[in-house]
């Protein structure tokens, strides 16, 4: 049974004619264990998508308007205010893009870990513990770095309190939502470095939200590629990232800026992510896509399984670009 | 940390001459012979002309200025021209009607507005948050004299619940606190309420939830805290300006605090009973800026730091 399983996920912002549809019949599934990487630019519904499994969308305006969420059996879609406590850290765990605003600046940071433990293994809720996890997640002098506020430490020492902070209650599931867009780049291999590190050794499933294809190889078993509110393309990565199958996927692929390239431009995809509620007609990628077709601009591309495992939102994805 | 500490100080020290150099030069504009005031309009201008040589009168404002100073240097606040009475002995006598009018006030309305501003904050958009909304803007707009004179009228002549116009001790200044209260608790409950409002929407508010803490933990633990570091500073402001003399209130129910003290001697023209009660006022707002800081240091880890 797999630890995560999203079956044809709709979420809408506000209600009824307002409504804006930012989620459109995700599907995604996770084995315990695993590596999923959901990948794709800002506004491609891919946080909403993470933040949704664990109904953290504030509600409202976010409305849940199809679809089911299954984790470890459970539908998160139907628990009560009690049973969503109890999965929250404790069956899943989320690290967050801005450390510094992510923990609370007026409280100390070993009380903040020792929090997550009391409410979901009360039993292990002693300063032991704590520096235990802070030495788990690399923060040099534990001891004294329980009484230290978040503003005392880096950028990277407080994701690394974050991460500390979601492993604390032991989940089977940890959503790292962008975890090191806002820190310097050395210190985002380090955490992604820490992050396979920790999963190796605790064997705990991870969801990566990123927009960074360049990360996903060193870490994802799975990819999911996300665009304006669907999946375009789903697959084991090292075959994803072999043989993309949508034109979005190898557009992601070639902004990857790459040391022995031989220009010294950086390859962008023209244009942006179109606004929720304005997506164009037909396939949603079509005016930014480089191999469009006339007939792009009215039929919607099904996403259709070409191979065993492997998902692809364009029939044309395979012809030379 | 100590320059810090000495610059406070200076600044301190210079606001509080700067207002008694301004307050003496305002007071000396006033039209009116303060000795009229203490002989009464039909004295002989004998005894005018006596009252003049007593108190200086007739010297250049400049030179009984410096007077002044040099009084204030000694410690000495002076006599009042119409009881005779020493200035800090009344501003003593008086103080503590005001001081446990404002505190009982302060109390009621902290009680009542921390309260309110979560809970409209949590359920913001409910017809509940939208009924306080109205009931606070109506609080914040009430003019303090009208309503101390309808709640003086109703409650206290008649319905006979309270005292009217004398005062006997701390339980006759339950109606007085309670008017104080209904005028400050508006603002404060929307104080409480924006601040939360913005807090509730941080990131670390989401990171509390994604932890599974429960909703009041979340309310509690993690917004109310940061939230009410702004309210302090206002607190200590109005707190500080209430202890300086509750005016209107005072008026109306006949208290003997700083306040009425403060309208009497303005009356009067008492230059130098004007001169201690705002004085006194004064260093109470630069004292309060201080015990803010302080609070600050306590409530917000990061401040501490900083300075």
């Amino acid at each position: 049974m797999p630890l995560l399983e999203i079956r044809n996920l709709q979420i809408d912002f506000g209600r009824g004619a307002k409504a804006l549809r930012a989620v459109d019949g995700v599907s995604l599934s996770l084995e315990p264990g695993q590596t999923l990487c959901l990948v794709g630019e800002s506004g491609s519904g891919k946080s909403v998508t993470a933040l949704s499994i664990a109904r953290l969308l504030a509600s409202p305006p976010a409305v849940y308007a199809g679809g089911e969420i299954l984790l470890a059996g459970r539908e998160v879609l139907r628990m009560r205010a009690a049973e969503l406590r109890q999965i929250r850290g404790g069956l899943v765990s989320y690290v967050f893009q801005e450390p510094g605003a992510s923990l609370n600046p007026v409280l100390r940071i070993g009380n903040q870990i020792q929090e997550a433990l009391q409410l979901h293994r009360p039993q292990a809720a002693t300063e032991a513990e704590v520096i235990r996890l802070l030495k788990l997640v690399g923060i040099p002098a534990p001891e004294t770095r329980i009484k230290s506020y978040p503003h005392e430490l880096s950028g990277g020492m407080q994701q690394r309190v974050m991460i500390a902070m979601a492993l604390a209650p032991q989940p089977k599931l940890l959503v790292a939502d962008e975890p090191t867009t806002a820190l310097d780049v050395t210190i985002q291999a380090q955490i992604i470095e820490l992050l396979v590190h920790l999963r190796q050794q605790l064997g705990m499933a991870i969801l990566l939200i990123t927009h960074n294809l360049g990360i996903v190889g060193d870490i994802a078993d799975e990819v999911a590629v996300m665009y304006a509110g669907q999946i375009v393309e789903r697959g084991p990565a090292p075959e994803l990232l072999r043989r993309p199958g949508h034109p979005y996927t190898r557009a992601l692929m070639n902004s990857v800026p790459s040391l022995d390239s031989e220009t010294d431009r950086l390859t962008t995809i023209a244009g942006g992510v179109p606004q929720l509620g304005a997506f164009p007609a037909g396939c949603r990628f079509h005016p930014r896509c480089a191999i469009a077709r006339p007939e792009c601009a009215h039929a919607s591309p099904p996403l259709v399984a070409v191979e065993p495992r492997r998902w692809v939102r364009c029939p044309y994805g395979n012809s030379p670009a | 940390m100590l320059t810090r500490l000495l610059t406070r100080f200076w600044w301190s020290t210079v606001t509080l001459l700067g207002t008694a150099f301004l307050t003496f030069f305002l007071v000396n504009a006033v039209p009116g012979d303060v000795a009229k005031v203490i002989a009464g309009s039909k004295a002989s201008g004998e005894v005018l002309q006596e009252i003049h040589a007593k108190y200086h009168l007739d010297d250049p404002v400049l030179k009984r200025l410096g007077f002044y100073f040099i009084q204030l240097a000694h410690g000495d606040l002076g006599h009042s021209y119409v009881t005779d009475q020493a200035v800090a002995e009344a501003i003593r006598i008086r103080f503590p009607t005001t001081a446990a009018l404002t505190g009982l006030a302060v109390l009621m309305w902290v009680a009542l507005a921390v309260p309110l501003g979560v809970l409209t904050a949590r359920f913001r958009n409910s017809w509940f948050d939208r009924t306080i909304l109205v009931v606070a803007t109506v609080s914040l707009s009430l003019p303090s004299f009208w309503l101390a004179r309808v709640l003086q009228y109703w409650l206290a002549y008649k319905l006979g619940w309270f005292p009217v116009g004398f005062f006997r001790g701390l339980v006759d200044l339950l109606l007085p606190a309670a008017t104080l209260a209904l005028l400050m608790v508006g603002y404060y409950a929307r104080l409480v309420h924006t601040n939360m409002v913005e807090v509730l929407d941080s990131p670390y508010v989401r990171a509390a939830r994604a932890k599974g803490a429960s909703e009041t933990r979340v309310l509690f633990k993690h917004a109310l805290r940061n939230a009410l570091i702004p309210v302090i500073t206002m607190l200590g402001m109005d707190v500080a300006s209430l202890l300086g003399g509750v005016l209107f209130i005072e008026n109306v129910f006949a208290l003997p605090g700083i306040g009425n003290l403060a309208v009497q001697s303005v009356l009067n023209l008492d230059v130098p009973m004007i001169m201690g009660t705002v004085l006194f006022s004064a260093t109470l707002v630069v004292g309060a800026n201080w015990v803010v800081d302080l609070l600050y240091g306590w409530i917000d880890p990061r401040i501490k730091s900083a300075g």
